[in-house]
């Protein structure tokens, strides 16, 4: 079944599809329905980082040391838990500041360097190139390994296949159409490729489910499963290391390939156009952050299992440990399997081809081709009318260099060494950009110096320890530099230098170049200064979520409408440019007809949309040239940054001002109402007051005219009615003097008269002072009053006050018949209780809280006679609370009221115990 | 307040997951027995791996909500009755 014929038709039916999925992609997202605009295909896009190194070599890793594959995967999930600070953050600026590449984001923020830009670029394509070529080699491979079924024969060197029957030109050139079709179809290159990012989230389900169906046919197919395929390789001695993995070995070179791949999750350039430019909505990094690690997760299950069967089925080497994944089906005549497996692979190389194609490119014309054209006078760029088409066609012939560049490499290298290394090498490259990124991000004070010797110096120590002993060990240079050094200088042994011994190559190499990198990013930043425009960019990147507007107004000179027009028109198009100025003058409620100056916004509005499109360096400098007058001063930055500062600081106040007037609002309208309510009780009170007199009154008026008016009643009868008078005096007198107490003591007039006092004295004396009233009613009161209280300070006469208030209210209220008071006082805490009891009716619990207000009594008032002033509660209320106390009652169980009070004992008190 | 306590717990999350994938805990599984037919280490790391996952997913989902798990327990103490 598995004839070339069949094999090429699938291949090539599977790249047909990814055609059709792109261009339906980019049809919807041009009638506006997105489909890529959610979370989980963000998730996918990003998994293109598994590529058919991933596909086929972690399955060889994984043969020859066990369980260190994983760390390729780990390292991204440990940066995607971080992913909600550290992407989030550079998200967030390089959407601020249309960001196009990598190369891009490190020249934007070190003062929008255009020899960054190229810097950055050149390591970019030297460290990648090779890593595409992989990717060929890969498809190469899996399709010269498939086409000799059923025999598992390893094909010799590539190279012996005539160049037109190799698939690898072919799946180049395809790829270079597809690239060039999708990756290029906007000349603003910080826009989404729609219908690229579709294709690319399909492939990653494809090799996912082409992964689990050769690892489950694998597992479950030929083995039975998990437990008895682990148990059969634990038993061939030569397996059961890699189970255990002792640790020495496996784990020697453990961290650096966790920092590797913990970089090259950032700084690969596909990740980062997938991550951060083709990213649609920042939320979308919310779902991703573990979508992708389980996406790594999910892949990785069967790698260790399809390795150790392949090497159960292969035990003298006759398949590559590479092949595995082809080879392990084919030997079982999986058929099907097998060439799903090869599409797998097929489209983990795709994905990543393409897409780091579309990157490097996009790098290529921004950051490398157009600076340089731009600067060669003699071209006359500057005056032709469209350079858009110029733009795109040197990011097409970018894609289709890279491509080529790619192949040649892999026909003239081939199986080399320098090849198959190669992946973790890239790695190493990627890593160099990481000190200036995060750096960049979270370090005002890294400059452009810094960043550029850092990045120089690091490409530099990579290119001798790593780059270098890989050429040696293809054979182009003689290995006496590894063994004796160059020259025979000892100390300059490229994978051991200065006498570093003890690490492998790759932990070697990371050390130095690391060392090298931060040390000299450091280093130089510190000992130089940032120009204006550094200063300006470091402010916008490391400070992007405390700036509402990052694009800040650093501009001063102006340029005319005209001239940014037919500038913005030769590189993104006069209708586009037309479009972009209208909606700006919308925006601002301005007549885009009328516009003749153009203000220092519309130059950073223009400059960023010319950044989108050829760069940010290379923006700057062609604005520069339209625009008169120049950025600020560094003064007059620092000034400015300082009245940023300024604001955000009295922004901060406001704030803070703003919360505190809430609050102030709050107790205002809470005292209002208090007030309110103390108005209403002032007008019941007074009504209340005035009825209250004019009872005695009238009853006192009442019987003064009846002894007017009859001079001649009976001794008898008028004592009687002299006596009522003179008892509504009294009364009317009382009353009268509890207004007065209680309207003092509100007002804070009253004269307290403070002394040390035994509490059995004042009980004493206020049962003596009721005495007449408990004898009026036969009632004996029951004293229980412990010797030993501690002294209270108090007034002495308000004590007793309120005392005899109690107990003159519990005679009053108590049983008639079998009437029963007591009184009681204990030491509770730092406080004295006294409580007065009663077997009278209780007080109901919705009286309760307001029985201590201002004539309020228990009961209705409309029907029952009022039995007092209805003052004398809430006096004792004013005399206990002056002190800190506190009274309350409550019901007896059984029958009958408590009203107890809190006496708080004074330390001094206390102390003179 | 959110925001600040959501970095916070995944600062702690990756230095966690850090430690756990590093060689003096891999170490420690690193042994020739088998757990449910799996080799120990290769258990371990997948079941680590996994609860990581769940762990940022649990983390970054949960913030977007008013932290429904800080609401309850601010209610002053009843007032003391004599």
């Amino acid at each position: 079944m598995l004839q070339p014929a069949i094999i090429l038709g699938t291949a090539f039916g599977y790249l047909c599809l990814l055609f059709a999925i792109a261009y339906w992609g980019d049809k919807r997202a041009d009638r506006g329905r997105s489909v890529v605009n959610n979370p989980y295909i963000y998730a996918l896009s990003i998994a293109v980082y598994c590529t058919a190194w991933t596909f086929y070599g972690s399955v060889g890793r994984a043969a020859s040391s066990g369980i260190d594959f994983l760390t390729i995967y780990l390292g991204p999930t440990l940066v995607f838990v971080l992913g909600w600070f550290l992407l989030r953050k550079i998200l967030r600026i390089s959407k601020a500041n249309r960001i196009t590449t990598i190369a891009d984001f490190i020249s934007a923020r070190y003062g929008k360097s255009q020899l960054l830009g190229g810097l950055v670029t050149v390591i970019a394509v030297v460290g990648i190139v090779p890593y595409i070529s992989l990717q060929l080699k890969g498809v190469s491979t899996s399709f010269n390994v498939l086409i000799h079924y059923p025999a598992i024969a390893m094909p010799s060197a590539v190279s012996t296949v005539p160049l037109f029957q190799d698939t690898a030109l072919y799946v180049a050139l395809v790829l270079a159409a597809f690239s060039i079709l999708f990756g290029t179809r906007h000349i603003d290159a910080s826009e989404h490729h729609e219908g690229m990012v579709a294709a690319i989230a399909f492939e990653s389900v494809v090799k996912l489910v082409a992964f689990l169906s050769v690892g489950a046919f694998v597992v479950f197919g030929l083995h039975g499963g998990f437990g008895p395929l682990f148990a059969r390789a634990m038993e061939a001695p030569t397996l059961a290391p890699l189970l255990t993995a002792s640790p020495a070995s496996v784990f020697g070179n453990w961290m650096t390939l966790m920092i590797l791949s913990m970089a090259a999750i950032v700084c690969l350039p596909r990740q980062w156009q997938v991550t951060v430019v083709e990213n649609t909505d920042e939320k979308h990094l919310d779902k991703a952050v573990w979508l992708f690690p389980l996406y790594l997760l999910l892949i990785n299950v069967f790698v260790l299992p399809i390795a150790l069967a392949g090497l159960m089925e292969f035990p003298n080497g006759q398949a590559d440990s590479d092949t595995f994944v082809l080879a392990v089906p084919m030997a079982a005549r999986a058929e099907g399997v097998a060439l799903f497996a090869f599409i797998g692979g097929l489209s983990a190389a795709t994905g990543m081809v393409i897409v780091e194609t579309v990157a490097l490119s996009t790098m290529m014309s921004n950051d490398l081709v157009m600076p340089v054209l731009l600067r060669l006078k003699w071209l006359r760029l500057a005056e032709r009318t469209d350079l858009s088409r110029l733009l795109l066609g040197i990011r097409r012939g970018s894609i289709v260099g890279v491509l080529l560049l790619s192949y040649l490499y892999f026909r003239l290298i081939g199986e080399s060494y320098a090849l198959v290394t190669i992946g973790l090498v890239s790695f190493a490259a990627a890593a160099q950009f990481a000190p200036a990124i995060i750096g960049g991000i979270f370090w005002r004070g890294g400059n452009r110096w810094g960043a550029l010797s850092g990045l120089a110096a690091g490409f530099l120590m990579w290119g001798y320890t790593l780059l270098l002993p890989s050429f040696v060990k293809s054979g182009w240079l003689v290995e006496s530099i590894l063994t004796q050094g160059p020259a025979g200088l000892w100390l300059l042994r490229p994978q051991s230098l200065f006498g570093l011994a003890g690490l492998d190559p790759l932990s070697h190499a990371l050390f130095w170049t690391m060392l090298v990198n931060v040390g000299v990013y450091v280093g130089v930043s510190l000992l130089t200064h940032q120009s204006a425009m550094e200063r300006i960019q470091a402010t916008a990147f490391v400070d992007v979520f405390r700036r509402a507007e990052s694009q800040r107004q650093f501009w001063r000179g102006t340029a005319t409408v005209s001239d940014l027009e037919s500038l913005l028109g030769r590189f993104i198009g006069a209708t586009r440019t037309r479009q972009a100025f209208v909606e700006y003058a919308e925006r601002r409620g301005l007549n885009p007809g009328k516009m003749r100056e153009a203000d220092a916004e519309l130059v950073n509005y223009a400059e960023r949309l010319l950044a989108g499109a050829i760069g940010t360096a290379s923006a700057r400098v062609m604005i520069a040239s339209v625009a008169k007058g120049d950025v600020v001063g560094l003064d007059e930055v620092m000034k400015i940054l300082d009245e940023a500062s300024q604001i955000i600081e009295y922004s901060r106040q406001l704030e803070q001002k703003s919360r505190e007037l809430e609050v102030a609002t709050g107790e205002l309208r809470a005292a209002n109402e208090r007030l309110k309510e103390l108005d209403r009780m002032k007008d019941d009170f007074i009504s209340t007051v005035s009825h209250e007199l004019r009872t005695p009154l009238t009853s006192i008026r009442s019987f003064s005219e009846i002894l007017f008016d009859n001079p001649g009643l009976d001794l008898e009868q008028r004592r009687e009615f002299l006596g009522v008078i003179v008892k509504e005096s009294e009364r009317l007198t009382r009353l009268i003097n509890q207004i007065l107490d209680l309207a003092k003591m509100e007002a804070g007039r009253m004269d307290w008269q403070i002394a040390e006092l035994k509490l059995k004295d004042v009980v004493a004396d206020a049962l003596a002072a009721a005495s007449g009233i408990f004898a009026e009613r036969g009632i004996h009161p029951e004293v229980k009053v412990p010797d030993d209280l501690p002294l209270v300070e108090y007034d002495r006469d308000r004590l007793v006050q309120v005392i005899v208030n109690l107990l003159s209210n519990a005679a009053k209220f108590c049983d008639r018949e079998r009437g029963w008071v007591g009184v009681e006082a204990a030491s509770d805490g730092d406080a004295v209780r006294v409580s007065v009891a009663d077997n009278g009716p209780g007080v109901p619990a919705a009286d309760q809280p307001r029985i201590f207000e201002r004539f309020q009594q228990a009961g209705n008032t409309m029907t029952d006679k009022p039995q007092g002033t209805g003052l004398g509660l809430a006096i004792c209320r004013q005399i206990v609370e002056r002190f800190g106390g506190r009274i309350w009652v409550d019901n007896r169980s059984g029958r009958g009221a408590v009203f107890s009070f809190l006496i708080p004992i004074r330390r001094a008190a206390q102390a003179a115990q | 307040m959110q925001a600040g306590l959501r970095g916070e717990r995944l600062v702690a999350l990756f230095i966690l997951a850090a430690v756990a994938f590093h060689p003096p805990i891999l170490n420690l599984f690193a042994v020739g027995t088998t757990v449910l037919g799996w080799p120990f280490l290769y258990l371990y790391v997948f079941a680590a791996w996994a609860v990581v996952i769940a762990l940022t997913a649990l983390i970054t989902g949960r913030a977007k909500e008013p932290s429904p798990e800080r609401g309850g327990d601010a209610k002053p103490a009843p007032e003391r009755e004599g």
